[in-house]
């Protein structure tokens, strides 16, 4: 007999057990299903957070100071900002900011809380992706020229010190000096840059000769860190030697001398968290394969209870002369078309599961082709593997007895 | 006729078979001539214990004796593994059973082409084959009845198609009539004498003195021997 008639025959009497057919493979359609889902909001998790990167721009550089290698003074100026913007020096960046901040009393209303207080360029926040407003706008070129005395609030601290009260042209205080509301931010969570939430932003002229008014042992005002822009992803490396050299240059570091200042850029932030929501994936994948091998064993249970069951057909079909491959093949087909089906079944399920989870944890669930390949596989897998051991019993059986079973 | 030719389908001398019960030894079989010739209707009986049951086995390649030699169709099949008894079944006997053993929820064309599906006809010619021998057991128009919608007579009539379909040597059959009522009976011999007056050898295992009346001769068994 040849494959495809057993294949025939397998089929057969899955048709004639619809019922026991479902019981079969409603360990495999679960296990499947679980994996298409886990696996798609994981990915769609992953492509989340490499989102929210990608909006705060891949090509961004930040640099600070190296408090290892500056004697622990702040190094970073006004003036290396001034060098960094300079063309000449940096040809593959195409726009800098600074900003100074620490910690402050900031007050309104009565109410005063300690708080993150940054003195900022004016396109520090576009920059950054933070600039989006729920009311009023950002710091002009012209607050910093002329040290204004104005504040751009983050949604936490808005409301809270605020509240109800409609903030612009309100005063914040810091340190006891006022300054003018300008604009409100929206609320940005806990992003990758840091909770901006509860932060105050200042025009840096300003918060340099109110707030942060320390100097470099050179004379100039101190600055926290620079956000340098390659102009595009291909030229963040060449901006990361143009930045070295500049910097070495106006820190007036000899040959051989270490940096005193150290340069992040997001492409090594994204390939650590890929690498962390990769394995967070894989995780998830795992506990559901789990699932999908204890459906593998629901399936050689039932099987072997088929076996059973149907010992006089066996004694039947071997006494008109089936021989022991014939039912060898009859029973692994049979389970291995169960797990098929059953897998094709779970990927549906899964699915559906992986467009509830999109829209219950608001992500978009990624249901990647190589996944729905990887879990049919891994049921047919589980079909074979599992069906190889009935199919054997009952390749095993003698007519004589399979005959006289009752 | 062919009943005159002298060939013997089936010969055996000297056969022998024993089984281990746990410390026992149990012989069921000490020693057996049989010789049954083409187109002969023969019947073996004797009480229950007598052996019977291990020669039929054995004579349908179910078995292999402990010593002795069996040729069917002049082929030694006494000492053949399972894959070529079943290969030998397949080709050169058709089985009737007390229980009729259909396979359940299965059409009686699909049954009577259960033994053409494992010799490799195609689907075309096998189907082509079965409801001749369906329409030879008077099923003609019952080809897509299944058991359950089948009376007990018509169900053994489906046996005997699916027994007759791959025109074998030799029919065994094992109290064909145990399960059916009087008259059914009847009918399901008068189908083995007409397919025997045909020229098919029939042998049939029973223990009921009127299906024995019906063949031309009787092999008596007792404690494992044959006696006349």
């Amino acid at each position: 007999m040849n494959l495809s008639e057993s294949f025939l025959t397998a089929l057969d009497s899955i048709l004639a057990n619809k019922m026991r057919a479902v019981l079969t493979m409603l360990g495999v359609i679960i296990g499947v299903a679980s994996v298409i889902a886990l696996m798609a909001l994981g990915t769609g998790f992953t492509a989340d957070i490499t989102d929210q990167i990608a909006d705060i721009g891949t090509n961004l550089l930040m640099i600070s100071t190296d408090f290892d290698n500056s004697g622990g003074y702040k190094t970073l100026s006004m003036s290396d900002v001034d060098a960094l913007s300079n063309p000449l020096n940096t040809p593959d960046i195409d726009s800098v900011s600074a900003n100074v901040g620490g910690m402050q009393i900031v007050a309104a209303n009565g109410d005063s809380m300690s708080t993150s207080v940054s003195g900022v360029t004016a396109n520090y926040l576009a920059m950054n992706g933070l600039a989006a407003f729920q009311l009023g706008g950002d710091l002009t070129e012209n607050d910093v020229d002329t040290k204004a005395r104005v504040a751009v609030l983050g949604a936490g601290i808005a409301s809270d010190l605020f509240g109800d009260t409609f903030p612009i042209g309100e005063d914040v205080k810091v340190n006891g000096v006022g300054y003018e509301i300008v604009g409100v931010l929206e609320e940005s969570g806990g992003g990758l840059a840091g909770n901006t939430d509860d932060s105050v932003f200042l025009p840096i002229t300003t918060a340099q000769s109110r707030i942060y008014t320390e100097r470099t042992r050179s004379g100039d005002k101190i600055i926290s860190s620079i956000t340098a822009n390659a102009a595009s992803a291909k030229q963040v490396e060449r901006a990361i030697e143009q930045v070295t050299l500049t910097l070495r240059d106006t820190h007036n570091i000899s040959y051989g001398d270490e940096d005193d200042f150290s340069i992040f850029d997001q492409t090594s932030l994204l390939d650590t968290i890929s690498t962390v929501t990769a394995s967070l994936t894989a995780f998830l994948g795992a506990i559901a394969a789990i699932s999908l091998v204890v459906g593998g064993i629901g399936i050689m249970n039932i099987m072997l209870v088929s076996v059973t069951e149907r010992t006089r057909e066996i004694g039947i079909r071997k006494a008109v002369g089936a021989l022991r491959r014939d039912i060898l093949a009859q029973f692994l087909l049979e389970s291995l078309v169960l797990s098929l089906l059953g897998g094709g079944i779970g990927i549906m399920l899964g699915w559906g599961l992986a467009a509830i989870g999109s829209s219950l944890f608001d992500i978009v669930a990624i249901v990647e082709f190589s996944t729905v390949m990887m879990s049919f596989g891994f049921a047919a897998a589980v079909g074979l593997i599992f069906g190889i051991y009935p199919a054997w019993r009952a390749a095993s059986l003698r007519p004589i007895e399979a005959l006289r079973y009752e | 006729m062919s009943k005159n030719s002298k060939t013997a389908v089936i010969n055996m001398t000297n056969i022998t078979k024993s089984y281990e019960m746990g410390t026992q030894v149990v012989h069921a079989l000490r020693g057996v001539d049989v010789s049954i010739k083409k187109g002969e209707m023969v019947a073996i009986m004797g009480p229950s214990g007598s052996g019977k049951s291990t020669l039929m086995n054995i004579i349908g390649c179910l078995d292999v004796p402990s010593s002795g030699e069996y040729h069917l169709d002049q082929i030694d099949v006494s000492t053949m593994d399972d894959d070529e008894q079943a290969r030998i079944r397949n080709k050169r006997i058709g089985f009737v059973f007390q229980q009729f053993n259909l396979l359940p929820r299965t059409s009686a064309l699909k049954q009577a082409a259960l033994p053409l599906m494992y010799s490799g006809y195609s689907l075309s010619e096998r189907n082509q084959r079965a409801r001749e021998a369906l329409e030879q057991v008077g099923l003609g128009d019952r080809t897509d009845h299944r058991p359950d919608e089948l009376s007990g007579g018509q169900q053994q009539r489906v046996a005997i198609a699916r027994a007759i379909a791959a025109n074998p040597s030799i029919i065994l059959a094992d109290e064909p009539t145990g399960a059916l009522d009087t008259k059914t009976g009847e009918e399901i011999l008068d189908l083995f004498e007409e397919f025997n007056k045909q020229g098919m050898t029939i042998i049939m295992v029973t223990h009921d003195p009127e299906v024995a009346e019906r063949a031309e001769r009787t092999i008596w068994l007792r404690d494992g021997l044959i006696v006349e």
